[in-house]
């Protein structure tokens, strides 16, 4: 039992690591109209491996197995499909798959390590673009490129599996009738197109980091498939930007903080209440180093502000010990370059606790009457807060009736019942 | 342009006696030589042949269990390929790496049925 | 499946010899035969040969203006063909109307990519 459960743990660790580059390659070979026949492959190999090495124990390096596994049955379909026109193997490279005096050499070019890692790469550029949604994106992301069963990725985005596979069905749709070829942009299209590969990341990495629900393997594994991505862009030198490392430093620090974030019931600790012990140093320093290299170039992006915040709040020993006039600094920054709410409201929050409660209340009244504002929950949940300061009871229970109504996540209400229950007691 | 039949031929012999070593150059250069006609949209498509066969002759009442020309004449593999005329479909056919294991390429052309 | 390569060989003599509409009705035959093939989704190519052509001998430098076979044992076409097993693409080859016109048809598998 313990064999068989090692040779699982195994098995689902590489499948995770390796599964999507392993469809990124077979891709190329097929086509990506055909991307359905290269997750078949890999599905496949991976079955063939748990047969496999339950029978005969683990092979040396499971990883070669697996991708000769799926290099084989690459061959196979390929011998199977020579004479038909699923496959198109008109491009000069791929009509010498067709031929047995050159099928070996020509598909072990395809499986070079750098290829591989290139080919990874340009697919997720491909599933990241613009005229895909970017709920479609992260879902396949999850699906073909982090080794996520349909199931998996349902209980990670709370859904129901149909969605999930519509989901698929409407970006492999894309695929097919845009005839799209995966390849990393060149470089004077790279840093648009990084943006929003980057914005899938940290989607997908919010995803796991905020949705509160029990399980939390799939949560741990969202966010750690989200670093992955993120690692892998910092893997190739022509992807190493700036705002690549800052995203990948924002991601740390977060991440440093994950356990200290939720009790055992699920409910959400405030960061003023957080156990600071239980955060992650190691991970706190690999954020700073990926931050330092962030720095050069004249990019700033806002990964690197949110990157910087965060930093602040991981160096500080004690809730009281933090540097809100810097993070207050931080924000002013942030404000300039994006006009986003929630940051104008975490500003808000910044100035309740660096000049007290009626400078916030004078900072949030500067956009009173916004119409989009006035629907965002963290609007009322931080006027209420405002008010809670300024002993305003009745005002402050209003707001947080308001925040509770607009809230769709189950610990955020809870969290604000509580702090209602509080006041009223 | 005019499509052409190569029939490689023979060679069998050497070839078999080949060192792993000397298969992978050899590999190779059927890699390079066949990605070169591929680029230049010259290929059409082409195998290598298992040694054994079978031969159906008089009017298919004998059957023998060997391909009906052995040894130099054994047909090993074929390409077709497109080329200008014969002279030009058998310059191209000098590349052949089968010649590094003493084969014959014999040159035809495609005729309508 | 497997594929084969038929080899079709020799009986250009005897080609030759028959009057043109003889061999309007023999290449009907031929149609027939690899249209049969076709409908059971066996058939992947094929193609007709000039009798004349060209041989690169070995070393690659050499070049006489003829095949290398001739007579009995000249190629003079080839299809590719699908099948489980060489008796099987044997059985399939013996439906070819070459051999009523002194042919031989010389099976041969396609060397497997593995």
């Amino acid at each position: 039992m313990e064999h068989s459960n090692h040779i699982d743990n195994t098995v689902n660790h590489l499948f995770r690591q390796e599964s999507g580059k392993m469809v990124a390659v077979l891709v190329k070979i097929f086509g990506a109209e055909n991307i359905e026949m290269a997750e078949d492959v890999v599905q496949d190999a991976l079955v063939s491996a748990l047969e496999t090495w339950k029978y005969r124990g683990m092979p040396d390096n499971p990883r070669a197995w697996l991708y000769r596994t799926a290099k084989n049955k690459a061959i196979d379909i390929i011998r199977r499909n020579k004479y038909s026109t699923r496959i198109d193997f008109s491009d000069p490279n791929k009509q010498l798959l067709t031929s047995g005096y050159t099928m070996n050499v020509t598909m072990d070019n395809y499986w070079k390590e750098d290829q591989i890692k290139d080919d990874f790469l340009a697919m997720m550029y491909a599933c990241c673009h613009p005229d895909i949604s970017e709920e479609n994106q992260i879902t396949f992301i999850l699906k073909s490129l982090c080794g996520f069963s349909t199931k998996e990725v349902a209980r990670s985005f709370l859904t129901s599996e149909d969605t999930i596979s519509k989901r698929l069905y409407r970006t492999k749709e894309y695929f097919r009738k845009h005839k799209i070829r995966p390849k990393i942009p060149t470089s004077n299209e790279i840093a648009a197109k990084t943006k929003t590969v980057l914005n899938a990341i940290y989607l997908m990495f919010n995803e796991g980091y905020n949705a509160t629900h029990a399980d939390q393997l799939i949560r741990k594994d969202v966010i750690e498939q989200a670093m992955l991505l993120c690692r892998s862009l910092l893997s190739v030198e022509r992807t190493q930007l700036p705002e690549v490392y800052a995203l990948m430093a924002l991601m740390c620090f977060h991440a440093a903080r994950l356990d200290s974030r939720l009790t055992t019931e699920g409910e959400l600790i405030l960061l003023s209440k957080q156990d600071r012990t239980q955060w992650d140093t190691v991970i706190i320093q690999s954020g700073k180093k990926y931050l330092n290299k962030a720095a050069f170039g004249d990019t700033l992006s806002t990964y690197h502000i949110e990157a910087a915040i965060a930093y602040e709040h991981c160096i500080a020993k004690e809730y009281k010990n933090t540097n809100w006039s810097m993070i207050l600094k931080y924000y002013d920054i942030f404000l300039n370059i994006t006009h986003d709410p929630i940051v104008f409201l975490n500003r808000c929050m910044v100035i309740l606790e660096l000049h007290g409660p009626d400078k916030a209340l004078k900072a949030i009244e500067t956009i009173k009457n916004n119409k989009v504002i006035e629907k965002y929950y963290l609007y009322h949940a931080t006027l209420g807060e405002i008010y809670i300061r300024l002993q305003q009871n009745t005002k402050a229970v209003i707001h947080y009736q308001k925040a509770i109504q607009l809230t769709q996540s189950k610990p955020e209400k809870q969290f604000l019942k509580d702090k209602v229950a509080r006041i009223l007691n | 342009m005019k499509e052409f039949l190569y029939l490689i031929r023979g060679g069998q012999e050497k070839y078999e006696k080949n060192s792993p070593d000397e298969m992978q150059k050899h590999m190779e250069h059927w890699q390079e030589w066949m990605g070169g006609l591929a680029q230049a949209g010259q290929l059409v498509g082409g195998q290598p042949l298992m040694t054994e066969g079978k031969t159906l002759s008089e009017g298919g009442a004998k059957i023998i269990d060997r391909p009906l020309a052995e040894g130099k004449e054994l047909v090993g593999g074929y390409l077709l390929i497109k080329a200008d005329s014969l002279d030009h479909a058998s310059e191209i056919a000098k590349g052949c790496p089968s010649f590094e294991y003493g084969c014959t390429v014999e040159v035809r052309e495609i005729s309508p049925m | 499946m497997k594929q084969f390569i038929f080899l079709f060989k020799g009986g250009d003599e005897l080609w030759d010899s028959k009057s043109e509409k003889e061999q309007e009705v023999h290449m009907q035959d031929w149609m027939q035969w690899i249209d049969g093939i076709a409908k059971k989704d066996q058939y992947l190519g094929g193609e007709r040969l000039y009798p004349g052509g060209k041989t690169i001998h070995p070393g690659g430098i050499k070049v006489t203006d003829r095949p290398l076979t001739e007579t009995k044992e000249l190629v003079g076409g080839y299809i590719i063909v699908k099948a489980n097993t060489i008796e099987e693409a044997t059985e399939m080859a013996k439906g070819c109307p070459g051999l009523l016109w002194e042919s031989s048809v010389e099976v041969r598998e396609v060397w497997p990519e593995d």
